[in-house]
Parts: structure tokens; C-alpha cells; sequence
């Protein structure tokens, strides 16, 4: 069968791609944000068992590559008998890999609240959650917003590799139409131009918010 | 529903695994040392705005660090023979590892020549020192040993990422477990040898850039 793609036939289905890129994208950061959040408690509170396993948990995700996570998660799923769809993998191996940076730059955060800090409010008789509340996180929350829209980058064109697995998204539609039309400079050039419109954005961003920051702060 | 797990059937793999590591450390070594050139480059013309390469490196930096690497790779590897271009995979792998690392080490090089305060360069120009002497020693070197950490994790996040290359069947250590696992059936098995393999691989890269780092960039340290 003999099908013509016009220009506009590809774009058509490029932006059908770049949505489900954009889906999976906020489900990643979204999620990734949720459990980060939990994995930064467990790695800067009071048991240090969990602290020495989170810590563990970080390095693991960012010392092996993202392709080798979301095919021990394709995997490693199936092995219990379970048979996951692509986007699910991908989704929860984008998830994992994204709250192990997060919690990693949070980390950075919280620890760049003076020490001073942490006495002056526990010598106000304040629990270790009061502190967070009240005294460090509204601070460190500041210095978080520009690295986590940094991340988000990130994220973004980590959604590529799910492609790999099978997933859908902009890339692997990108790759189906390039076999199908004979077309990869024209495709794969439209393709980074999908990414370019996501991420350039989001990177303007993340520079305006840290000079901003930078520029107000006190120290 | 008990799972036996058998890495046997890995390590009766053991040789592809080692000569998909080595390719894997070959490609970083070469694309390490050609990206961090280009980024060099790229960080003098931005720095000192020489133009027209400071606009030209600019676009190319926005461009490289906004779109994923696969999509580089794929672009190099099937769009450029379109134009007549024809690579093979390691020459394709190769250059976008350099381009990619270049843009991002560019950045990073950047900030560490714009950190060298101008009263170091009127003070070594006043010493009669030449504009090479300047450039190697009071400007390269100490922008070098400011940033080289965070080069260095650039280059480990880049020797990841070249994990992808198993796509355009450079036969790297990813091509491998995949060449493995569709062999032995244990998939489960192969992929975490090889994230495991990839771990130590990162770690040995790390630690032998802190050496070069603290032996050639800092040199006679001072502290």
C-alpha cells in the first residue's frame, strides 16, 4: 500500500505525538515532584537507616541511565506476572527517575538554610516538622523554584527515550514517519523543532527565575 | 509465581559485556576530549564575544541543550545522509556525543572564565606576559579548576546518555544486553548487570577525572 504523506499529514501526526510527549511529561514531573517530596523526608530526616537507603536510592538512578531504568521497570513488572503497557513503564520509570533528582536538588535547598536557623527554632521548643513548616521550608522553597523549572527541561527530553520501550510519544512518531516517507532530515528536524518549542520555554524561564532570586536575596 | 532468577545465563555472556564496556568507555574518552575542546571554543568566542562566533555558538547551545539527545543521534544518523552525508554509527555516535557535550560544556566553561576577575588579566598584562601565556594560565587554568566538577558530571550524564546509541546499533554496552537478553530470555537479569555495570563505570569515570583534574588542571596547587 502506497500512502502519500503530505507536509501537513506529518505535522498532523507530530503534534498527535507531542501531546502524548507533553502527557507523559507532567505525569513524570508531577508524580516524580510527589514522591520526591517523601524520598527528601526519609534523606534529611532522623532515621539514619532511611537516610543511608535514600541516599542509596539517588545514586542508583543517577549513576545508571534512564534507558536501562525504564527497561528494568518494563521487565521487571512482567516478571511478576504482570503484563504493563509501554506508557505505564514509561511512566513510572520517568516517575522514579524524576524524584530521585528532585529530591537530590531539594536536598541542595534545604541544606543551604543556615545551620543558625535550625538552633534558633529548636531552642523555641519547636518539633522537627514545626521547623520544616514554618521555619526552613518557606526558605528553602525560594531557592528550589529555579533548579526544579531547570529540571523540568530535563524531564521533558527524558520523555524521548520512553520511545525506546515503544511508547508513542514524539520521537517513536517521528521514527514511524520517517520510514514511512523517506523523509528523516525533513521529520527528525520537525521533531527537534516540537522539543525546541516545549523546552526553550521552560529554560527561559528557570534563567529569569534564578536571577531574579539571585538578585533579591540577602546573602 | 516464584521467579528463579538466573544470572548464569549472563555471565555465559561475559566477554560481550566487557567489549560493550570498553566501547562504551572508548566512546566517552573520545567524546569527552573533543566535546570539552569544542566547549573551550565555544566559552572563549561567548565570554569574550568574538564575533560573529559568539552568536553562531549561542544558537547552537539554545538549540543542543532544548531538544534530546536521542533526537540529535537519530537527526545525524538518518537525516544527514539525505543531504549526502553518509555516516557510519560510531562516527554518528561520536559526533553527537561532541555536539551535545560541547553545547553544555560550552555553558559550564563559560562561567568559569566570566569568574576570573578583570584585575588578574591587567595584572598578568602588566607582568609582559603574552596573550597566550594570559590565556593559558591565568584564564584557561583556573577557569577550569572552578568549573571541573561540574564538567565532570556533564561528562558521566553524557556517558549515561550515550546508552541510546544502542538505537542506531553502535555496539556499546546497552547493544549488548540487548543482544543478551533476546539470546538468554532473562531480560530482568541482563538490564540490571548491565545498570549495574554502567553504575561502576560512572563511578570509575568520576573517580579518574577527580585524578586529571587534581594532576593536570590544578597542578601546583596553592590552597
Amino acid at each position: 500500500m502506497m500512502t502519500e504523506f503530505t507536509l501537513w499529514d506529518i505535522i498532523r501526526n507530530l503534534i498527535t505525538g507531542l501531546e502524548w510527549t507533553v502527557g507523559l511529561s507532567l505525569t513524570a514531573f508531577l508524580l516524580g515532584g510527589a514522591v520526591g517530596l517523601l524520598v527528601l523526608t526519609a534523606r534529611i530526616g532522623r532515621f539514619p537507616w532511611l537516610q543511608k537507603a535514600m541516599k542509596g536510592y539517588i545514586e542508583l538512578f543517577q549513576g545508571t541511565p534512564l534507558l536501562m531504568q525504564l527497561f528494568l521497570v518494563f521487565f521487571g513488572i512482567s516478571l511478576m506476572g504482570i503484563d504493563v503497557p509501554a506508557w505505564l513503564a514509561a511512566a513510572i520509570g520517568l516517575t522514579l527517575f524524576t524524584s530521585a533528582y528532585l529530591a537530590e536538588i531539594w536536598r541542595g535547598c534545604v541544606e543551604a538554610i543556615p545551620k543558625g536557623q535550625w538552633e534558633a527554632s529548636s531552642s523555641l521548643a519547636m518539633s522537627w516538622v514545626e521547623q520544616m513548616r514554618y521555619v526552613v521550608l518557606p526558605q528553602a522553597l525560594r531557592i528550589a523554584i529555579a533548579p526544579t523549572v531547570g529540571f523540568s527541561v530535563q524531564v521533558v527530553k527524558g520523555t524521548s527515550v520512553a520511545s525506546i520501550i515503544g511508547f508513542a510519544e514524539l520521537t517513536k512518531t517521528g521514527g514511524m514517519l520517517a520510514n514511512a516517507t523517506f523523509k528523516p532530515f525533513l521529520v527528525f528536524g520537525l521533531v527537534a523543532v516540537g522539543y525546541f518549542i516545549l523546552c526553550y520555554p521552560l529554560s527561559h524561564f528557570a534563567m529569569r527565575l534564578e536571577r531574579k532570586y539571585r538578585g533579591s536575596s540577602s546573602h | 509465581m516464584a521467579y528463579h532468577f538466573d544470572f548464569i545465563a549472563v555471565w555465559e555472556y561475559r566477554e560481550q559485556l566487557a567489549t560493550g564496556a570498553l566501547h562504551t568507555l572508548g566512546l566517552i574518552a573520545v567524546g569527552a576530549t573533543l566535546g570539552v575542546s569544542l566547549g573551550t571554543l565555544g566559552a572563549v568566542s561567548r565570554a569574550w564575544k568574538i564575533k560573529p562566533f559568539d552568536k553562531i555558538f549561542t544558537v547552537y547551545v539554545e538549540a543542543i541543550r532544548n531538544t534530546p539527545f536521542l533526537v540529535q543521534l537519530f537527526f545525524i544518523f538518518f537525516g544527514l545522509p539525505a543531504l549526502g552525508v553518509k555516516l557510519d554509527e560510531w562516527t554518528a555516535a561520536i559526533i553527537a556525543m561532541v555536539v551535545n557535550l560541547g553545547a553544555y560544556s560550552t555553558e559550564i566553561i563559560r562561567a568559569g572564565i566570566q569568574a576570573i576577575p578583570r584585575g588578574q588579566i591587567e595584572a598578568a598584562s602588566s607582568l609582559a606576559m603574552t596573550r597566550a601565556q594570559i590565556f593559558r594560565h591565568i584564564v584557561l587554568r583556573p577557569a577550569l579548576q572552578k568549573v571541573w566538577p561540574a564538567l565532570t558530571s556533564q561528562v558521566v550524564i553524557v556517558m549515561l546518555g550515550s546508552s541510546v546509541c544502542s538505537q542506531i546499533s553502535a555496539t556499546e554496552l546497552t547493544y549488548a544486553a540487548n543482544f543478551i537478553q533476546s539470546r538468554n530470555f532473562r531480560a530482568f537479569e541482563t538490564y540490571i548487570t548491565v545498570a549495574l555495570m554502567y553504575l561502576v563505570l560512572a563511578f570509575c569515570v568520576r573517580w579518574l577525572l577527580n585524578k586529571f583534574g587534581s594532576h593536570f588542571v590544578n597542578g601546583r596547587k596553592t590552597t
